[in-house]
C-alpha cells in the first residue's frame, strides 16, 4: 500500500457550467426544440399575469378616479315592481341623508330628439330625452367634449347637452347648432364625452329640469337618482337608500353601485386568468416532460463520453451534476427566452390597450423559479442514471 | 541503473461475471510491471484482455487477487478514490479515441486534467505541450472532427499523456487505423516509453505484439505465454 495520499478528484465550478454545456453545443437543434416547451410554459404564465396585473392597475386607477362612493338609485320597472318612477319626493329626500354629499336626479322626457323636423317621427336613432340636475355632470365624474354643461341659466331655457353616442348619431359634432327637440328647435350647448359609469347617458339628449317642465310638459318625476355618499360611509348610505327614496314601498327602489359592474367585469376576468395559468402550467409539465425525455436519450447516446469522463477521473457525483446542469441550463435557457416573451406580450398588449405595463417581481422570479424546479426534476432521473452507468459498460456500449 | 519501481501488480486475479452459467473472463492472472515498461497484452477476441484492462485501469472490480496500482491495493479504495487514481496515475487510449467532437484538438487534450482542480487556462497550457509530444502542436485548433484517424489518435494519446501518469493503458490504438498510421501510433507509445512512462497495449493484433520487448498472451482469461524478447531490459 503506498503512503502517498491521493488527492481527490474534484471539479471547479466554473468547469461545471461547462461539462453542462457540452450537449447544447454539440446538439444545438434539440437544445433549442427542448427549450421551446418550457419558454412556451413560462411566456404563458408572465404574460396572463403581466396582463391581469396591467388590467387591475387600469381598474383601480378607473375607479380611484371615478370614486367608488356613486350610487344610483332606480325605480323598479316590471309587474308588481311599480310604475318606472321614483316619487318626486326622492331627491330631496335623500339628499337629507347625513353622509349624502350630491344628488343628481334624471327623468325621461316624453319626446325624441332629430336632426332637422324634416326627419319622420320613428327615425329615433334610438335616442331618448333626460332631463337631469346641472350637478350631474359632477356626480358622474363626467367630461365636456365640447361646448359646456348647463348652468342655472341655460337649464332653464332650451338648450341641450348631447350625450357621446347621441351626439355621434345625429351628425353633430361641435356645439353651437340646433336640434329638433320635441317641438322646438333647440340649441346645443354642449357635447359630453363618454360616462363610464352610466353608459345610458351616452345615448340621451339631455335638457334642464326647467326646461322640461316649461317647454316639454315634463313632471320632473325622476326615475333615477345619482348619489354621492361620504366614502366612509358608502355601505351604510345604501342600506338606507331604498326607504328614503320611496318610503311606502321600498321594494320598488333599486340600489346599485355603477362601479360593482366594472369590479364585476374583473372578477370574470380573473377566472379566465386562472384559466390560462392552469394552461401555462400544463405546457411547462409538458415541456419538463420534452426535457427529461431528451436528457434521457442524451445519456443513452453518450455513454461512451460518460465511460470516458469516468476513465480520466470524474467520480459518479461529477457525472450526475454534469447532466443535472445540463437539464438546468435547458430549463434556464426556456425560462428567460419564456420571460422576454411573455413581457413583450404584456407590452404590446398594455400599449395597445394603454393601460401602463405591469410585471411584476413575482412574475419574472416566479417564472425562472418554476424553469428551475421543471429543470431540476427532469433532470434529476437521467442524471441519477448517467452516473449509476458502469464506466465499463459505458465504454463497451458506447 | 537505479532500481525501478513496480507500478502495477497483479496477484491471482479473478474477474466472474454473474451470468448463467457465471463467465470466468479473468481467471488467475498474475505479473507484475515495471516503471517504462512497454507490456504488451495479446489475444484472441473474447480471450478476456479488455476486462483485464478494465481491471487494470481500475475501471471495475477484480472478484478476488490483488491489484496493486502504483502501489495502491485497489480493492480497499472507494469508488471516490478509484477516480482520484485514475485522474492522476492512469492515461487511456481507446480504439475508437473517444474524442468530444465539438471540441478543438486543445480542448479535447485540456479535459485530461478536467478533474484535477487545476484551472482552465493551466489546462490548456498543458495540452499545448502534450499535443507538441505527439507531434501535433500545428492541429491545436482543429475541431475533433476534422482530424484524420491517425490525428485523432495522436490526440487521444496526448490526452492519456498530459496529467504525465505512471501507466498508459492502450486498448486496440491501431484498431481503426491503417497499417502505416498504426505503426506511427505504435511508434510514439515507443517514444513515450523511451521517455520514462510505462505503456500496457492491449491487442489482437499478434504482429503488433510481436515487435513489443514483453508480450503476455491470454486465452480464456488465462497466461498462456508469457514472452520477452532477447535484449529487452526489464
Amino acid at each position: 500500500m503506498s503512503d502517498q495520499k491521493l488527492v481527490a478528484s474534484k471539479l471547479h465550478a466554473a468547469d461545471v457550467g461547462r461539462t453542462a454545456a457540452v450537449g447544447l453545443r454539440s446538439r444545438k437543434t434539440r437544445a433549442f426544440l427542448s427549450a421551446v416547451g418550457i419558454a412556451i410554459g413560462i411566456a404563458a404564465m408572465v404574460a396572463v399575469l403581466g396582463l391581469s396585473e396591467s388590467s387591475k392597475s387600469e381598474l383601480l386607477a378607473t375607479l380611484d378616479r371615478l370614486g367608488t362612493n356613486l350610487i344610483a338609485v332606480q325605480a323598479g320597472e316590471g309587474i308588481g315592481r311599480g310604475s318606472g318612477e321614483l316619487p318626486d319626493t326622492a331627491a330631496p329626500m335623500i339628499s337629507r341623508i347625513g353622509p349624502v354629499e350630491q344628488t343628481a336626479a334624471v327623468a325621461s322626457v316624453d319626446a325624441n330628439v332629430y336632426r332637422t323636423d324634416l326627419m319622420p317621427e320613428d327615425r329615433t336613432n334610438g335616442l331618448s330625452v333626460q332631463a337631469v340636475d346641472i350637478t350631474l355632470l359632477d356626480a358622474l365624474a363626467g367630461t365636456v367634449a365640447d361646448g359646456r354643461w348647463f348652468d342655472e341659466a341655460s337649464a332653464s331655457f332650451p338648450t341641450v347637452v348631447l350625450g357621446s353616442v347621441a351626439a355621434e348619431r345625429l351628425g353633430i359634432d361641435e356645439a353651437g347648432g340646433d336640434v329638433w327637440l320635441g317641438d322646438e328647435w333647440v340649441t346645443v350647448i354642449g357635447i359630453l364625452d363618454e360616462f363610464e359609469l352610466s353608459p345610458d347617458l351616452d345615448r340621451a339628449a339631455l335638457i334642464g329640469f326647467g326646461a322640461a317642465e316649461q317647454y316639454f310638459d315634463s313632471d320632473g318625476v325622476p326615475s333615477t337618482v345619482y348619489v354621492r355618499a361620504d366614502p366612509e360611509y358608502t355601505d351604510e348610505v345604501m342600506g338606507v337608500l331604498a326607504a328614503t327614496a320611496n318610503p311606502i314601498n321600498p321594494e320598488e327602489v333599486e340600489v346599485s353601485r355603477p362601479t360593482d359592474a366594472l369590479e364585476a367585469r374583473e372578477a370574470a376576468d380573473d377566472t379566465l386568468t386562472a384559466l390560462f395559468l392552469g394552461l401555462g402550467a400544463v405546457a411547462l409539465f409538458v415541456g419538463g416532460v420534452g426535457i427529461a425525455n431528451v436528457m434521457v436519450i442524451s445519456v443513452l447516446e453518450r455513454r461512451a463520453e460518460i465511460g470516458l469522463r469516468r476513465a480520466i477521473g470524474a467520480t459518479k457525483r461529477h457525472i450526475a451534476v454534469q447532466f443535472l446542469g445540463e437539464a438546468l441550463l435547458l430549463s434556464i435557457l426556456g425560462g428567460v427566452v419564456g420571460v422576454g416573451l411573455g413581457y413583450l406580450i404584456t407590452a404590446i398588449w398594455s400599449s395597445y390597450r394603454e393601460w401602463d405595463v405591469l410585471v411584476s417581481q413575482l412574475a419574472v422570479f416566479g417564472g425562472l423559479g418554476a424553469a428551475l424546479i421543471i429543470g431540476s426534476l427532469a433532470g434529476l432521473y437521467p442524471a441519477v442514471r448517467a452516473s449509476r452507468m458502469s464506466p465499463t459498460e459505458a465504454l463497451r456500449t458506447g | 541503473m537505479s532500481a525501478s519501481r513496480t507500478v502495477l501488480r497483479l496477484e491471482d486475479v479473478v474477474k466472474v461475471y454473474d451470468s448463467t452459467p457465471p463467465v470466468r473472463a479473468v481467471d488467475g492472472i498474475s505479473f507484475t510491471v515495471e516503471e517504462g515498461e512497454l507490456l504488451g497484452v495479446v489475444g484472441p477476441s473474447g480471450s478476456g484482455k479488455s476486462t483485464l484492462l478494465h481491471v487494470m485501469g481500475t475501471l471495475d472490480r477484480a472478484s478476488s487477487g490483488l491489484v496493486e496500482v502504483v502501489g495502491y491495493d485497489v480493492s480497499k479504495l472507494s469508488d471516490r478514490k478509484l477516480s482520484s487514481l485514475r485522474s492522476r496515475h492512469i492515461g487511456f487510449v481507446f480504439q475508437q479515441f473517444h474524442l468530444l467532437s465539438g471540441y478543438t484538438a486543445l480542448d479535447n487534450v485540456a479535459d485530461g486534467l478536467l478533474y484535477t482542480g487545476l484551472p482552465l487556462d493551466e489546462r490548456r497550457f498543458h495540452a499545448a505541450v502534450a499535443l507538441d509530444r505527439v507531434g501535433m502542436g500545428h492541429r491545436l485548433d482543429h475541431l475533433a472532427t476534422k482530424l484524420s484517424g491517425g490525428e485523432r489518435q495522436r490526440v487521444a494519446v496526448a490526452r492519456a499523456i498530459i496529467g504525465s501518469p505512471e501507466i498508459v493503458l492502450a486498448d486496440e490504438p491501431t484498431g481503426n487505423l491503417d497499417t502505416a498510421t498504426g505503426d506511427s501510433v505504435m511508434a510514439l507509445l515507443r517514444e513515450l516509453v523511451d521517455m520514462g512512462t510505462t505503456v500496457i497495449v492491449i491487442t489482437h493484433d499478434r504482429e503488433i505484439a510481436d515487435g513489443l520487448p514483453r508480450t503476455i498472451a491470454i486465452r480464456d482469461g488465462k497466461i498462456e505465454r508469457e514472452t520477452v524478447a532477447a535484449g529487452a531490459a526489464i
